[in-house]
């Protein structure tokens, strides 16, 4: 029983990076008042770039760069189209998924010939997991043994950098500057304006942070969690991280615990597929897998708890002009 | 200066035209970078999708989906709702489709079936879009993350339903069991075969003709009915209307129902018209694509039309070019319309703008004299 707690908790973490570093890029981003349901599309981007660059120059860490670069790039067309030209932004997210979606098959078919999938990739072309020190030693200590030795280690390093980057986005968004900058442009453009800092150039420092933290969790799924990419590998998990950051009310710690509950919803899903409660008949495992997004309905609706975004969120700032 | 100056013509036609013409000049380059022929790809795009009559019969049965789809947003839209979930209204309402025949073609005849299945599909999509609209009216929550979300719960529920209630025992893979014939949409080549009109075998079938309905239909609603008025009115300007005595909640309310009742018609196209079957994954695509139709359409029934066209001779087309050059997949019409949304909505102030302001320029420079 214990141990298949441990190993569900394990399953729990793995599946959760992808949400958390995909929350926390938009946190970044709907802090500063951009709406951002082009989480999926740069996940899916990065994965491809990072799978294609590491597959040729055999190095996951090239392939992290070239996830991170294509990822910012969408970022900046995002970013071009709702903070330079006053666009839609979810007519710019669902254009940049869209466009996402059939480039990355398109390009994967020339570069590969593999029916828009990249090689599959071995050994130093993907992140590997690292033991922990002691881990070994450590393995027969009762309780807290198992826990060090089967759920904190053995991980790669893109989930510890995932959870590293929790306590980190609190400091940047609650005790600096640029976070309070940041916060301001989300909440009181206006504000922010006549103290003289420019509105523009804060917003598309949260768009291009937006943008690197999705390329780590596209990179993550094609060259750490899975060996490749495949067509449509990010699966709705950028609406998902979206639904997380709303579940969390965009602070980061909660957004992080509603990442891992999601996650946890997930490997209880995987491992009740076929499992019959007596009396009751199987478990639909798609009620649980669907669990997240009813949540968070229910939460927006104000049933359970109130979400509130931030203020100026999806609106655009006009400067006055005397 | 006022928005009258600017000729009718600039906002119908250059500006979409123009918008089109970069989206296909991108994904010219793109097909250019792997080393294709563009104008190659483009000749074969143009022979698939109306070279021939069964591919414009091909044609016309993907603009079908893209005409509900296309209205669905537009609808939405007109009354300043985004509805993101016509990939979920859709999937419902199809199931709506395939509950309705899979009940009666043991017992009914077509003329019984069809009008049912019709009011199964607006019923079904309706409802699903209900829920979302409700929350929006009443409870304040955000009606694109939640029309997103009910996305996703829609292709759970419609798992959970094939495989526990609805799979044929007989099929191996997750479909229903096949409609008696009495439950098909007639085919548009086998009703226009007495008459001696032959457009070769194409899927083609009366859901297309219940789709330009249902763009007079929208046409009349929107511009021709006191509710397309509240529904313009609270689309321009929400306060206004408030102050006009409109219960705006009970208009977003209908707004969005009717919008998944358009949505929904997907199903008879696919199901109905089609699939003759109930399955996963047949409206995968279609409700996001309207958003594509229903910016480049500018949110007119007759601009959807067109676009519907264009983009159903991209799907078709593209299949065809996918064919004949195996290097090239449909997923670059995907790009297409991925740019289409991009530059038609996203980026639509980077031209729009300067041009009307050109005109605008022009035209007090002309009065000047």
């Amino acid at each position: 029983m214990y141990d298949t707690l441990i190993q569900m908790l394990d399953a729990t973490m793995r599946v959760s990076t992808p949400l958390i570093l995909a929350a926390l890029a938009g946190l970044y981003s709907e802090r500063a008042g951009i709406v951002d349901i082009s989480l999926e599309g740069k996940i899916l981007g990065s994965a491809f770039a990072a799978a294609a660059a590491s597959a040729v120059f055999g190095s996951a860490w090239v392939g992290l760069i070239f996830g991170i670069m294509a990822s910012v790039m969408l970022a900046l067309i995002h970013g071009f189209a709702c903070i330079t030209h006053r666009g839609d932004h979810i007519v710019s997210g669902v254009a940049i998924n869209t466009i996402v979606a059939g480039m990355t098959v398109t390009l994967g078919l020339h570069w590969f010939n593999l029916g828009g999938q990249t090689p599959a990739l071995t050994g130093n072309e993907r992140f590997l997991d690292i033991t922990l020190p002691f881990a070994h030693a450590m393995q027969n200590v009762p309780v807290i043994g198992q826990i060090y030795t089967h759920l904190l280690s053995g991980h790669n390093i893109l989930v510890y950098l995932a959870f590293f980057m929790v306590p980190v986005t609190y400091w940047v968004i609650y005790k600096t500057r640029f976070g309070l900058r940041l916060r301001a442009v989300g909440e009181n453009p206006q504000a922010v304006d006549t103290a003289g800092i420019s509105v523009t150039w804060i917003r598309y420092r949260a768009v291009i942070v937006c943008g690197i933290l999705c390329g780590v969790a596209g990179a993550y799924l094609s060259t750490a969690h899975n060996a490749g990419f495949l067509k449509d590998m990010s699966a709705g998990k950028g609406y998902m991280a979206l639904a997380a950051l709303i579940f969390g009310k965009w602070r980061p710690v909660p957004v992080m615990f509603a990442c891992l509950l999601f996650g946890f919803l997930d490997a209880v899903a995987v491992r009740l597929q076929g499992f019959v409660i007596p009396g009751l008949g199987e478990v639909p495992v798609q009620a649980i897998e669907s669990l997240p997004y009813v949540l968070t309905v229910l939460l927006l609706a104000g049933f359970i708890g109130k979400a509130i975004g931030p203020k100026a969120v999806g609106r655009p700032y006009v400067k006055e002009r005397a | 200066m006022s928005q009258a100056k600017v000729p009718v013509w600039v906002n119908l036609a250059l500006i979409p035209l123009l918008n089109i013409s970069l989206a296909f000049l991108i994904s010219g380059l793109v097909i250019y970078a792997i080393g294709q022929d563009p104008f190659e790809a483009a000749g074969y795009m143009l022979y698939g999708a109306f070279g021939y009559n069964e591919g414009i019969g091909y044609t016309l049965y993907y603009a079908t989906n893209f005409i509900f789809t296309g209205l669905a947003v537009s609808v939405a839209f007109k009354a300043g709702l985004f509805n993101i979930g016509g990939e979920g209204q859709a999937y419902i309402g199809g199931l709506g489709v395939g509950l309705v025949c899979l009940a009666l073609d043991h017992t009914m005849p077509f003329y019984v079936i069809a009008p049912l299945a019709i009011i199964g599909a607006a019923v079904f999509g309706a409802a699903w879009a209900y829920i979302p609209a409700y929350l929006q009216a009443k409870r304040g929550s955000h009606i694109v993350i939640t029309t997103i979300m009910f996305n996703f719960i829609a292709s759970s529920l419609m798992v959970y339903l094939m495989v526990n209630w609805l799979k044929s025992p007989d099929s191996l893979s997750l479909n229903s069991r096949t409609f008696e014939e009495n439950a098909w949409m007639p085919y548009l080549h086998s009703l226009l075969m007495p008459l001696g009109i032959d457009i070769g075998d194409s899927p083609l079938n009366g859901a297309f003709i219940w789709a330009l309905l249902c763009c007079v239909g929208v046409w009349l609603l929107i511009w021709h009915t006191r509710w397309g008025y509240q529904l313009r009115t609270l689309g321009t300007n929400p306060t206004a209307a408030k102050y006009a005595g409109i219960d705006t909640s009970k208009v977003t309310i209908w707004v969005m129902m009717i919008s998944g009742a358009l949505a929904g018609f997907v199903g008879l196209n696919e199901i109905m018209g089609v699939n003759h079957s109930l399955l996963l994954n047949f409206a995968a695509g279609y409700g996001f694509a309207g958003i594509a139709v229903a910016l480049m359409g500018r949110n007119h029934p007759f601009g959807i039309l067109l676009a519907a066209i264009l983009f159903g001779a991209l799907y078709q087309g593209g299949a065809e070019v996918a064919f004949d050059m195996p290097e090239i997949t449909p997923d670059i019409v995907v790009v297409i319309q991925g740019l289409v949304i991009l530059f038609s909505g996203a980026l639509e102030h980077m031209f729009k703008d300067r041009i009307e302001g050109f005109f605008i320029r022009r035209a007090t420079a002309a009065q000047g004299k």
